[in-house]
This record gives C-alpha cells, sequence and structure tokens, in this order.
C-alpha cells in the first residue's frame, strides 16, 4: 500500500505530465509553464548556437591560409561579429539561465512555477524579436564593429547595419532583466517549507547570484547602446571627441555590464557542475557555505575589475593598479571552487557517466581558463597579450570550455528528467571526451599565436602565424563534430530512447522526487525539506554505496 | 622572423615582461600538475566499488582547511599583483632626454615623425639603446600601436594624445601591429619597427628628405592661423603670453588649477572656452575643424620649444 492509501486517501488519477499536457500549438506558444518555457528557450538557443557556430566556421576556414583566400576583408568582419554577438548575447547568457535555471529553479526549491509565470513567457518573446533583429542585421548585409561596439567607429564610422544589431542587443537585454527579477523574486517568496537558504541547492544559488548581475548591470548595457544609437541616428555629440564627447567613456559603460556578464554566463555553469560531482561522487559537496560565499563574492567583485579591460586605454596608472589588484582578488573564490569540487572526490564513489565527463571537463578548462586570466590581470603581461590571440583563447576557455562543458553536462544529467528519455550513454560518453579534445586543440595553440604577438581580429596575418591557425582550424573541425553528435543521438532518443525512472542517477534534490517527466505543477503534494542538499552520506562520513537520503516530497503527518 | 615558440625581446621592458610571464607560467603549470593530478588521483583511487579506504573523514578536512587554502591564495595572488605591478611602475613615465617621435594613425596607416621633421609612413626607424617617447594621436577611429617584440601597446586615440616609451636593445626590423579593430582593412595596418645603431641612426636621419621640425612647422602655423595676432608679446589683445607655458600650473577663471601638458594645450586650442585663464575673457574662437592633428601636433610642439628657450635666457 502506498503512503496516500495509508493515509486513507483515494489514489490520484495518472495525470499527464508537463510534455503531454497538451499538444496545440497554442498550448506551448501561450504556455505560462516554466518547464515549457525552458523547452522554448532551449530550441531557440540551440538555433542560435548553431547560427553563430556557422559563422564561425567560415571564419575558422578562412584562417587556414594567411592571406584570405576565401572571404573579403569586410565579410570576414561581419563573421567575427555575428559570432560574438550571436553566441554571447543569444546563446551563452541565456543559455543555462533560460533553459536549467528556468526548468529547474521551481523544481528544486520545491515550487510550482516561477514567481511570474507571464512576465517569464514575455521574456521569451522578447528574445525571438530580439533575435530577429539580429537576425535582419545579418540578412540585411552584417555589422562589422565586433561584439563589442566600439565607438567612435561604432558610432560615426561604421557604415554596416550597427542600428539593428544593436537594437537587438538592447531589446535581448530587457528579457535578461525580466528573467532576473522573476528568479529573485521566486528564490524569495516560492521555496517550500523547511528550505532554508543554507539549505538550497548551489545551483540554485548560482542562478540566485547570476540573477542579481543580470538585473543590476544590463541597465548599463541598455544605456551605452542607446548612446551609439543616439550619436549614430541622432547626431548626438556623445562619444565624438571632435565635438566634446569621449570615445572611452564608452569603454567604462560597455565593459562595466560585459565583464559583470562573463560572471552571468559562467556562475550558472558553476552551479550545474556544483550539483553534478558530488551526484557521481556520492559525496556531500566540500565546504558548502564557503561554495555559496565565493559565488555571492564573484558577483560582488565583479563590478569592480572592469578596468582590466583598459589597461592600454590610456586609463590612469592608479585607476589601472586598482582594477589589476581587484581582478587578482576576483580569482581568489574562483580558485577555491576549484579546490572545493576536487576535495568533494576525495574519499568518493566515483562512476564516470557522461554528465560526469562533461562536468570535470569543465574543472579542466575552467582551471587552465582561470589561470590564463592572472597573466591578464597582470598589467605589464596584459599589455602585451590584451587583444591577442591569448585574450581570445583566455574567454574561450572560460565562456566555451568553461560554459559551454557545463551546459552539456547539464544537458545530459536532466535531459532524463526533462524529456522521460535515456539518451545512448556510450555516445555520449564519446562526445564528451571528443569535446574536451577539440576544444584543447583548437584554442591552445591561440595561446602561443597570441603570446607571439598575432593581433585578433585580423583577415589576413603574418605567415609565421598560420601553424597556429592551421592547429586551430583542425581541432575546431572536432570540436563541431562534438557539438553536433548530442544534437543526433539526443534527438534519437525522443523518439527511441528508454523510458527514464524519476531518479535515474540516484541524486538528491527535489527535482529527483517527481516524475520524469514532471507533472505540469511540478509536485502532487507540496514537498517538505528537512535536510541540506547532498545529503549523499551522513555528515562527516565517506562516501557509501546506499542510495542516498532523499527530500521528503510527501506532506509529512 | 619568429622562431616557433620564441618572440625576439628587443627591449629592455621586454626582458622584465617575460620574467613576469615566465613566473605566472610556471605557478599555473604547478596549479595545472596539482589540480588534474589530484583529480586523477581521487578518479582512480575512489572510483566506485574500489578498495580504497573509505570510513570518517580524516578531522584535518575541517572549516580551518578551507580558511587555510583561502588565506594562502589570497596571499599568493597579492605577492603576484604587488611583483607584476611594481616592475611596471618604471615603464609608467618615460625617462627625461628621451627622444621624441610623432605618430598620426588613420584608417589604416602609421605615420610618424621625427623630430627633425623626417617623416615615415608605416615604419619608425629608432636608434638603439636610447629611449624612444611616441607622443600619438588618432585621425579617426581607435587604433593601437603595437610591437610584440618589444611588448609595448599603447591604444591611439582620436582627440587625444596617448604616449608610450621603450628602448630597443636589439638591432633588426620588427613588426608593429594594429591592435585595435579599427575598420575594413584592421589586418593590413601593420609597419616595421627598423632598429639601427645609434651613428646609423644619425646618418639615416639626416639623409631624409629635409621637412621642417615640428616647432618649426609649429611657429608658422602659429603665424598663418593668426594665433600670433593675439598671443604674441606685441599684441594689444589682452591674452595669456605662451612663452614658459608649457609644463607650468596655470590658474584657472573657476578657481581650478591645470597643468600645462599637451592635452591642455589641444584642449585650449580645440575648447577654449574649456579653461579659461583666470583674468582673462574667453574671447578666443575654437580652432576646431581648422587644424588637423598632425598642426597640432607641430602648435603643441612650437609652445614646448617656447619653454626651452625661456630656460636658455
Amino acid at each position: 500500500m502506498t503512503d496516500a492509501l495509508l493515509a486513507g486517501e483515494l489514489p490520484l488519477p495518472p495525470r499527464p505530465d508537463y510534455l503531454r499536457h497538451g499538444s496545440t500549438i497554442s498550448s506551448w506558444l501561450a504556455t505560462t509553464d516554466h518547464k515549457r518555457i525552458a523547452i522554448l528557450y532551449a530550441i531557440t538557443i540551440t538555433f542560435f548556437f548553431f547560427l553563430g557556430g556557422a559563422a564561425i566556421t567560415a571564419v575558422r576556414l578562412e584562417l587556414f591560409q594567411p592571406n584570405g583566400w576565401l572571404l573579403t576583408s569586410d565579410t570576414y568582419n561581419k563573421l567575427f561579429s555575428f559570432h560574438g554577438i550571436i553566441m554571447v548575447w543569444f546563446f551563452l547568457v541565456p543559455s543555462i539561465p533560460n533553459t536549467f535555471g528556468n526548468f529547474l529553479l521551481p523544481l528544486m526549491i520545491g515550487a510550482p512555477d516561477v514567481a511570474f509565470p507571464r512576465l517569464n513567457l514575455f521574456s521569451w518573446y522578447l528574445t525571438v524579436a530580439a533575435g530577429a533583429f539580429t537576425v535582419y542585421a545579418l540578412v540585411a548585409g552584417g555589422v562589422d564593429t565586433g561584439w563589442t561596439f566600439y565607438t567612435p567607429y561604432s558610432s560615426m564610422f561604421s557604415n554596416t547595419h550597427v542600428f539593428a544589431a544593436a537594437a537587438g542587443v538592447f531589446v535581448v537585454g530587457f528579457a535578461s532583466i525580466a528573467t532576473g527579477v522573476n528568479f529573485i523574486a521566486t528564490t524569495h517568496m516560492l521555496r517550500a517549507p523547511g528550505m532554508t537558504w543554507f539549505r538550497l541547492p548551489l545551483f540554485v544559488w548560482a542562478i540566485y547570484a547570476t540573477s542579481l548581475i543580470m538585473v543590476l548591470a544590463t541597465p548599463v548595457l541598455a544605456i551605452s547602446l542607446l548612446l551609439v544609437i543616439a550619436e549614430r541616428v541622432l547626431g548626438l555629440p556623445i562619444f565624438d571627441p571632435a565635438r566634446g564627447g569621449d570615445p572611452i567613456l564608452f569603454q567604462h559603460l560597455f565593459w562595466f555590464y560585459s565583464h559583470p556578464a562573463v560572471y552571468i554566463m559562467v556562475l550558472p555553469a558553476m552551479g550545474v557542475v556544483s550539483e553534478i560531482i558530488p551526484c557521481f561522487a556520492r559525496r556531500r559537496i566540500f565546504g558548502y557555505d564557503f561554495m555559496v560565499y565565493a559565488m555571492l563574492a564573484i558577483a560582488g567583485v565583479g563590478f569592480f575589475v572592469w578596468g582590466h579591460h583598459m589597461f592600454v586605454s590610456g586609463q590612469s596608472a592608479l585607476a589601472s593598479l586598482v582594477f589589476s589588484f581587484l581582478s587578482f582578488i576576483i580569482a581568489v573564490p574562483s580558485a577555491i571552487k576549484v579546490f572545493n569540487w576536487t576535495a568533494s572526490l576525495y574519499r568518493g564513489q566515483i562512476s564516470f557517466e557522461s554528465p560526469m565527463l562533461y562536468a570535470l571537463g569543465f574543472v579542466g578548462l575552467f582551471t587552465t581558463g582561470g589561470l590564463s586570466g592572472l597573466f591578464l590581470a597582470s598589467i605589464p603581461v596584459d599589455i602585451h597579450v590584451t587583444d591577442t590571440y591569448f585574450v581570445v583563447a583566455h574567454f574561450h576557455y572560460i565562456m566555451v570550455g568553461g560554459s559551454v562543458s557545463a551546459f552539456f553536462a547539464g544537458l545530459h544529467f536532466w535531459w532524463p528528467k526533462v524529456t522521460g528519455k535515456l539518451y545512448p550513454e556510450s555516445w555520449a560518453k564519446f562526445a564528451a571526451i571528443l569535446m574536451y579534445a577539440g576544444f584543447n586543440m583548437t584554442f591552445l595553440p591561440q595561446f602561443f599565436a597570441g603570446y607571439l604577438g598575432m593581433p585578433r581580429r585580423y583577415h589576413t596575418y603574418p605567415a609565421e602565424f598560420q601553424i597556429y591557425n592551421v592547429m586551430s582550424s583542425a581541432g575546431a573541425a572536432v570540436l563541431a563534430i562534438a557539438y553536433l553528435l548530442p544534437l543526433g543521438y539526443l534527438t534519437w532518443s525522443l523518439f527511441y530512447g528508454g523510458n527514464a525512472a524519476k531518479n535515474p542517477w540516484g541524486a538528491t534534490g527535489l527535482e529527483w522526487t517527481t516524475g520524469s517527466p514532471p507533472p505540469p505543477k511540478n509536485f502532487d503534494r507540496q514537498p517538505r525539506v528537512d535536510r541540506g542538499p547532498y545529503d549523499y552520506h551522513a555528515e562527516g562520513m565517506s562516501a557509501g554505496t546506499d542510495p542516498p537520503e532523499m527530500q521528503n516530497a510527501r506532506e509529512t503527518r | 622572423m619568429n622562431s616557433l615558440f620564441r618572440l625576439p625581446e628587443a627591449s629592455t621592458h621586454a626582458v622584465t615582461v617575460d620574467h613576469i610571464f615566465y613566473l605566472l607560467l610556471v605557478l599555473s603549470g604547478a596549479t595545472v600538475v596539482l589540480v588534474f593530478g589530484l583529480i586523477l588521483l581521487f578518479a582512480v583511487r575512489y572510483r566506485r566499488g574500489s578498495a580504497a579506504k573509505r570510513g570518517p573523514m580524516p578531522e584535518i578536512l575541517s572549516r580551518e582547511f578551507e580558511i587555510g587554502w583561502t588565506v594562502a591564495t589570497l596571499l599568493t595572488f597579492a605577492f603576484l599583483f604587488w611583483w607584476a605591478s611594481s616592475a611596471d611602475l618604471s615603464s609608467l613615465a618615460a625617462p627625461t632626454g628621451a627622444l621624441e617621435i610623432h605618430v598620426v594613425a588613420k584608417q589604416w596607416m602609421w605615420k610618424t615623425q621625427h623630430s627633425n621633421g623626417a617623416r615615415e609612413i608605416n615604419a619608425l626607424h629608432v636608434p638603439l639603446e636610447k629611449p624612444v617617447h611616441l607622443l600619438m594621436s588618432s585621425q579617426d577611429v581607435i587604433h593601437s600601436f603595437f610591437v610584440p617584440a618589444f611588448r609595448v601597446k599603447k591604444d591611439v586615440l582620436p582627440g587625444r594624445d596617448t604616449d608610450l616609451w621603450f628602448q630597443a636593445s636589439k638591432t633588426g626590423t620588427f613588426p608593429l601591429l594594429c591592435a585595435e579593430y579599427c575598420g575594413t582593412n584592421h589586418s593590413v595596418m601593420q609597419g616595421k619597427i627598423v632598429v639601427m645603431r645609434q651613428d646609423d641612426y644619425a646618418k639615416w636621419l639626416v639623409q631624409q628628405p629635409e621637412g621642417d621640425d615640428l616647432a618649426h612647422e609649429g611657429a608658422k602655423l602659429f603665424v598663418s592661423q593668426g594665433c600670433s595676432g593675439c598671443h604674441a608679446g606685441s599684441s594689444n589683445v589682452h591674452a595669456p603670453r605662451l612663452a614658459g607655458l608649457y609644463g607650468r600650473a596655470v590658474q584657472l577663471a573657476d578657481g581650478r588649477t591645470v597643468s600645462a601638458n599637451d592635452a591642455y594645450i589641444r584642449d585650449s586650442i580645440l575648447q577654449p572656452k574649456r579653461d579659461v585663464v583666470a583674468g582673462f575673457e574667453p574671447i578666443m574662437p575654437s580652432f576646431k575643424g581648422l587644424l588637423d592633428d598632425g598642426e597640432i601636433q607641430s602648435l603643441t610642439a612650437y609652445i614646448r620649444s617656447l619653454r626651452e628657450e625661456q630656460q636658455n635666457d
């Protein structure tokens, strides 16, 4: 007899899960279910991911030869600009928060939905509208300012479709802000009884910290793009030095958003990995509270390091020193997190399913990328390598090696929960290993090219750098295969995969206590929380092989 | 030009930068070995079902342990900051007596002008083992003057001077690159830096077609543009005298005090109402649009030379 019968209740009739709850087009396009909205986002960002990927494929092909054998300079400049704009604002920023964040945040805190479900749907429509602007900019002829829109080039000199592209980014910023507000309100208001702040899974903390940055930083991006448009379209003198403006002002405004934006991209990734490593090591996360404080510290200090993008811009030496110091300081919480993930493996019972392989890949690539960040925080070294391929390699290690690996880790970890289906595990393992190898093949050579002085955004380049570019382009081909593989086998699993159980990994966390896929309102009964996260073993013990203690997803009587 | 893994260290500054770079490389390598090593070790030793000891966690893995490595990381990074930054301090200001060369960047070329007026395009000849101070400005968008072999880079801005100095320590030809994306032909905005022995440089310099040197060119402009109508000593108009101005502190009408440097002189020519000298009426017209960057540099050089004459008196 089930608990329900023991309690003298009639068993609930079987109800369709959220995927089968309605199958009309409007049941999707007008849904306010956070899980369906997450699916809408997933489809959207997958589209943009491959669009941005296509642009960079052409770029990498072009760079096989030093002399521009395939594209004109203008086309080349438009392609890397489009790649950057799409990947940053239409893939990386929304990737984990708007898919997994949307799907999991209410499930993890035991809520039926986010705080503002209709605002949530509105954010998705904003994202789509913004994407339409940006794709229009491409179709109409492209934009060639780079994703950074530096003035006065963007405001006075470029004759490409800056307005459409900037408008796209401006609008998608509001989607970001709305999502951030929604997640903050959800975390504050909708936690299940007993779900105290320090019982929150680290993924929830990560999404919460990310949302704070989104809400506080994104308006500054909106302002800076609005000023570019004002100068470009209305002729207002803002950045034009001949009329008393200051082109450097734009860089301050832009990086005030865009440096914290790096943490918008990487904090959720840290959250994902902090869920996966304990699960497959069967260990409590090492130093839970330090992990929380580290994320909040990153979110806070992240607002005060933007000037390290501007060491060569002519800013005062004093400003450079302060920004350099703070940039070293912000590396501390990141280092702590790496140590804690590593320590969480100690005395574990570690298994290596595909999510764990992706997660360990994240730790490796994030560590490499983070260490290269120390070079960029040191003023004399930064002066030499800034605006070279060293920087390109550095931020790809963090934003692609880190965030995209974690995105795939999360995708494989929660895929059974989201779709109710199991994917072919050996293909997934193969893709994970291939992705790690392909990534390093692509971006490791760029550290060398950058140190030797190859500037970024170069259509043609001195022949001595060809060897590095050929290595990089060859690696990119491997990486492209690694990205396409999951598209194949995950799609396959939707139709032919076996059905997933409630909790296929034996993980803790409220999302695993409900069905796979979950019902429309997530839980049949209000969950109650009586223990902290990652309760894989008793406090002070090592990992065991017993199934973990689960949260009580039924009302206790 | 370059070997596969080595970039020539062709300036005194390059050696300093490489020292920091190598220390960071060693430190990063050690961290990578530590982290990857531990992950591999744990992955093998604590794989599921292995016979390795589990049981109660050792006492040492406590809160203090965590605080310990946090503090250790913090101190390491603070040391790195101090070490890297203090190495850079000496490179902030050009030493006195450095050879001054003017650089004007535009889409998509580098124009350089030596102190005697000799001009070059996409090239710059400099003497060995003598500090060279570049005063740079852009005529359009932001560019960046990048000489990998010297480990120096500085953005070149429209409407504002930036500067850069280096002391070459090897003869030879080294690439000059634009490192800030500046439009269509950004990647061909390249030039060469030719480092010559000092006597060769002197010979090379006299062989160049004689341009007026900057200060003389500036003196001509000073008359032809009508500056002398007010600023010459003999003028009836109440305007500040410029002899001895350069480098001096200037009292402004609104109570501020500014130093009369290149930026101040440029601003005073282009936006004369901004920093009005105390005791004078704001009657000077703006020369915005009438003078290009090269001409402003010449005028600035002329005003600077007035300081030197003053000191010689």
